[in-house]
């Protein structure tokens, strides 16, 4: 046997082949995929179904028991009319867009990268345990690439389970926003993009030298509500109270929200979307790059 | 391949700066050499292993594989070596030839060509027809294959075996031997394997070192070291009881010693299958004659007892032992994680 391989070797090989393997063992079981897809359409139908704030300020939720002598039909109506319109005004203000459900669907997507990201440790922590990573280790691959391949299939699976709530959100009634073209919905993966990419690579990080699960799934149960309503995700952050507000501003999940809602919701404030895009741009870029120097030196032992 | 194909000199490694797991080993393998490499359990044999094949970093000391030193230029290594683990690593989702093609893709071997080789090596390991199988659906025999399969595929110079036969049926492990003997005489291939089945290790290797405490306390072909013992026992009777023959056998050449107990010599001999002839000669030209015979090789077993004071039957009997042992190293590996993760 005479090798003929190794000399015209391009640097990223094997990349690819290791994303591919994870999105195969993801795609090749659908009952994964399936979980993964149920759980932002419970919530998106429960709390934004039910939680329809817009309906407190009806005439039907209010009653005027101590006017006398009672209204009459034609005053109820008009009084039902100003409530309404109060109502839909501060759902405007608050929520910057009548309906809650659109706002909390468009907060689902942050929400579905963010459980992929998290749990894209995990498989970090089954390869070495299974003795995968260790035969991958002896290949000629670059560290780096090991790493990258772990977070290239979070943020792959992350956008595609992200598209698929987006197309639920919208047959189930999300509301896009006047301005909403092509270019946004661009914008939209962009952002998911990156903060994919940020977390994913947090959490593959705190995965790299780990052989129990029992620890990954704690550090994920650990951080998960404080990383979702410690955001605007579910509730507008400006109505929090100063120390949450602070803690929504270093969340990376506040920033991609707020870029895709602006993007699919809202009017586009560019200056505040150029915020959103630094902020996450530079999370993805730091995160990223720190696992890639760290898988040097930590991936073997 | 001509020259050594793994040299290794002091070769240390510490767990948490005091768990020594292998102590300042040197050995040479021969290119194109089967070498075995037994020990206890948590004797240090993986470790070792572990350090040849790049994925753990020595404390001291240094190898050379394949002309490529394992810490400088731990990339040249890992071209030149396959490695079939001794867990079952194929990935259960994917079909036999994905898993292969996978291999292939982590040694850059351009598509066309990985192509043609992963065909040719489920072939040779008899899994042609469950390539497109999952491999989830086959037997510990079917997957130990698919290892060698996957470790074959960059043609790879020296091949590591780290348990090979472990945990399978008599059947498949006749077979496994049979590909690695194989690998041997058709590609020239330096073999490198462990194991702590002392028979395979007789039958299989030219050169094997045994490794007990994370050092080497026996290396040498399994006849020398079996001859080192002392040699073959012969045992001898002759018709007439009240003959001593003891003086006339010690003459034959390569006897090393006679003694006669209730009329049965037990005589130590070197060579036994040729000298033994010769014996009968001697002990018949004095006008005896033999009633009894007997030639027995000592076994690696024997070997193995004599250097590492146990028998490899109490290493079975203690494995619970063994199991926490190895679980303590384990931990020990892993406590080494970043940022004080468990």
């Amino acid at each position: 046997m005479s090798r003929n391989n190794g000399n015209s070797k391009n640097p990223l090989h094997g990349l690819w082949a290791l994303t591919n393997r994870d999105l195969k063992k993801w795609y090749k079981n659908p009952i994964i995929l399936m979980l993964g897809i149920i759980q932002p359409i419970i919530w998106m139908s429960l709390l934004g179904k039910a939680m329809n704030l817009g309906a407190i300020f009806t005439s039907n939720s209010i009653s005027f028991p101590q006017i006398n002598p009672p209204l009459s039909i034609p005053q109820q109506i008009q009084i039902g009319q100003w409530l309404s319109n109060v109502a839909s005004s501060a759902m405007q203000n608050t929520f910057g867009t009548a309906d809650y459900f659109s706002y909390m669907a468009v907060g689902m997507m942050s929400f579905v990268v963010m459980f992929t990201a998290m749990f894209s440790g995990m498989s970090m922590v089954f390869d070495r345990r299974l003795g995968f990573l260790n035969k991958v280790l002896s290949t000629p691959v670059a560290r780096g690439s090991i790493l990258m391949a772990k977070i290239l299939s979070a943020v792959i699976r992350a956008l595609v389970q992200a598209t698929i709530v987006l197309g639920i959100a919208y047959v189930l009634g999300l509301s896009v926003g006047a301005n909403f073209t092509l270019l946004n919905l661009l914008g939209v993966y962009a952002a998911l993009f990156l903060i994919s990419m940020g977390l994913s690579s947090i959490f593959i990080l705190i995965a790299i030298r780990s052989t129990r699960q029992e620890t990954q799934m704690a550090v994920v149960n650990l951080l998960n509500l404080p990383l979702m309503f410690a955001s605007n995700a579910l509730f507008p952050a400006s109505l929090m109270p100063d120390w949450l507000q602070t803690i929504t501003k270093i969340n990376p999940v506040t920033y991609a929200t707020d870029a895709t809602r602006q993007l699919i919701l809202y009017t586009v404030d560019m200056h505040q979307l150029a915020i959103d895009f630094l902020f996450l741009g530079a999370f993805a870029v730091v995160f990223s790059t720190i696992g890639i120097v760290l898988s040097w030196r930590y991936l073997s032992k | 391949m001509n020259g050594d194909a793994i040299v290794v000199e002091d070769l240390t490694k510490v767990f948490n700066k005091n768990l020594v797991a292998v102590d300042h080993v040197n050995f040479t393998v021969k290119g194109g050499e089967i070498f075995g490499f037994l020990g206890p359990n948590g004797a240090g044999k993986t470790t070792t292993i572990n350090m040849l094949i790049t994925i753990l970093r020595p404390t001291e000391g240094s190898a050379v594989v394949c002309n490529h030193d394992i810490t400088k230029d731990a990339n040249g290594v890992r071209d030149c070596i396959g490695v079939v683990p001794q867990e079952y690593t194929a990935d259960e989702d994917l079909t036999g030839i994905e898993n292969v093609m996978l291999c292939a893709d982590l040694y850059g071997i351009p598509r066309d060509e990985s192509k043609k080789r992963a065909e040719e090596l489920l072939e040779l390991v008899e899994l042609t027809k469950f390539k497109d199988k999952q491999v989830a659906t086959y037997s510990g025999g079917m997957r130990r294959r698919l290892e060698l399969a996957c470790g074959l595929i960059n043609r790879p110079h020296v091949f590591f075996l780290d348990e090979p036969t472990l945990g399978l049926d008599v059947q498949t492990r006749a077979a496994t031997w049979n590909y690695i003997k194989l690998l041997k005489k058709e590609f020239g291939m330096t073999i490198f394997m462990t194991t702590h089945y002392l028979e395979e290790a007789d039958m299989l290797c030219d050169r094997v070192a045994i490794i007990d405490h994370g050092k080497i306390i026996a290396s040498g072909a399994p006849n020398d070291l079996k001859e080192s013992l002392g040699g073959d026992i012969m045992t001898l009777r002759i018709q007439d009881g009240n003959a001593d023959i003891s003086d006339l056998v010690k003459k034959v050449p390569k006897v090393k010693e006679v003694k006669k107990q209730d009329g049965t010599y037990r005589i130590k001999v070197v060579d036994g299958e040729e000298t033994a002839p010769t014996i009968i000669d001697a002990v018949r030209a004095e006008g005896h004659k033999v009633t009894r015979l007997s030639l027995t090789k000592p076994t690696l077993d024997e070997v193995y007892l004599e250097y590492t004071g146990r028998s490899i039957r109490e290493e079975e009997e203690s494995k619970e032992g063994f199991a926490a042992q190895r679980m303590a190293m384990r931990k020990a590996r892993g406590a080494r994680a970043m940022g004080g993760h468990p």
